[in-house]
């Protein structure tokens, strides 16, 4: 129960993109069509199921502070949290790449899909903000595999209903001066609005 | 004897230091180019701090640090770099940086560091920082690369610190955590002027950026297409 209520709470009330801005760079690219924004949707929610978790075991078993204890008891005051932005960042790229070459192996059709988004979910704000996250609130094993899933689930539902939007756009007279990035950031605010009606729902 | 001075007229005259052309590198940022609002790059961990002018104006501090210094890196070794895994040694440097940068705050002022929490691990995922290294420092010579990474860095801070000076005088009523709209208000006679909380939430962040972006493309007259 407490899993599930996590999870209602990362999708929609401590949305990715409307409470804490993550990922906004792709949101904003890759929001013109809702069959790409779905693919590269499904890619975050995968990502994100799959770092937050591994994140976690790194964090609990190496880098916390006195985490090493399982090799020897002598390690207790080791304290390698200085390291956590390096090794999270290095475990986000290394399993975007192995990501990339499982995925075109077994299966090139959806390779062919997601190809060219997967690379670039290295660098997007939301799944190193994920784990970052998940470090400082002191998740446990199965609420960080939840959070990651669902905060991925949170992500998708903002891109696509961005992408629906902006596709009526094309055919609405819009200022000059508003053309593109204007525009869509005001429709991010409006559907922000939206978003605030979910805020102060206590679960 | 004659290969030397031959070699010594075929070499150019060295470039001032602050030339027609590198004031261009520098300038060209700050409104025809700017990376936030021309070229949408690094919204990502910028909106968030921007509740207040304090926190903005460290996170730009920061910024400009990682860019200057990540730029320089690399440039020094753009000819040793192996172009494909340079993804992965950019992120070594840009994380190392924005490591330091995080150790610095945790040291020496760590109220700001808990309030701007993940956000200064994030610049290691801003855009612009990697999109600089990229498109400018892997092909370009150490001390252009600083101009550049300097005046990129700048585009971006006057976006976040514009955001910041609107979000905090209309959502909380002050200007570098010191009240404004209250004396305001003794001078007109009334007892206080409402500050409006939407300013605060993310939504207020949008709206005020949305704007910006219009005046700023209205006054350029850039149009996307």
């Amino acid at each position: 129960m407490e899993l599930i209520n996590l999870g209602i709470k990362s999708i929609f009330i401590e949305n990715m993109i409307f409470a804490y801005f993550l990922g906004m760079c792709s949101f904003l690219a890759v929001s013109k069509k809702v069959s790409t924004a779905i693919g590269l949707g499904a890619a975050v929610i995968f990502v994100l199921g799959l770092t937050v978790p591994l994140n976690w075991l790194l964090n609990e078993y190496i880098l916390r502070e006195g985490a090493l204890t399982w090799i020897s008891a002598d390690f207790e005051t080791i304290d390698l949290s200085f390291l956590q932005l390096i090794m999270f960042i290095a475990v986000i790229a290394a399993s975007v790449q192995l990501v990339e070459m499982v995925v075109e192996k077994f299966s090139p059709a959806l390779y062919g899909a997601l190809g060219i988004f997967l690379p670039l979910i290295a660098v997007n704000c939301a799944i190193l903000g994920g784990g970052l996250f998940m470090a400082q609130r002191d998740y446990t094993l199965p609420e960080a595999a939840v959070y990651g899933v669902s905060s991925g689930i949170g992500w998708l539902l903002a891109i696509v209903a961005l992408a629906a939007i902006r596709e009526r756009l094309k055919y609405s007279n819009v200022p000059d001066g508003l053309k593109g990035l204007g525009i869509t950031m005001l429709i991010t605010g409006l559907m922000g609005i939206a978003f605030m009606s979910f805020m102060g729902i206590e679960l | 004897m004659s290969a030397e001075t031959a070699a010594k007229t075929i070499k150019k005259p060295s470039e001032a230091l602050l030339s027609k052309r590198r004031k261009k590198i520098v300038s060209d940022p700050l409104v025809d180019n700017n990376p936030i609002t021309i070229q949408v790059l690094g919204i990502c961990s910028a909106l968030a701090v921007t509740t207040q002018l304090q926190p903005t104006l460290v996170m730009a501090l920061s910024v400009i640090f990682v860019m200057v210094m990540s730029n320089l890196a690399i440039s020094l070794m753009r000819n040793t770099i192996p172009s494909r895994i340079r993804i992965i040694a950019q992120l070594a440097v840009i994380a190392t940086l924005v490591t330091l940068v995080s150790e610095v705050l945790k040291a020496f002022s760590y109220d700001m560091y808990k309030q701007l929490s993940v956000f200064i691990g994030l610049i290691i995922t801003n855009c612009i920082v990697m999109g600089r290294l990229e498109a400018f420092a892997m092909g370009s010579k150490p001390y252009d690369s600083v101009l550049d990474g300097f005046g990129q860095a700048l585009g971006y801070s006057w976006i976040i610190l514009a955001v910041a000076f609107f979000r905090e005088i209309w959502g909380s009523g002050s200007f570098f955590g010191i009240p404004v709209l209250d004396p305001v208000a003794g001078w007109l006679g009334m007892n206080s002027l409402a500050t409006n909380g939407l300013m605060v939430t993310p939504v207020g962040a949008f709206m005020i950026l949305g704007l910006i972006i219009w005046v700023q493309r209205a006054m350029t007259k850039y149009v996307e297409q």
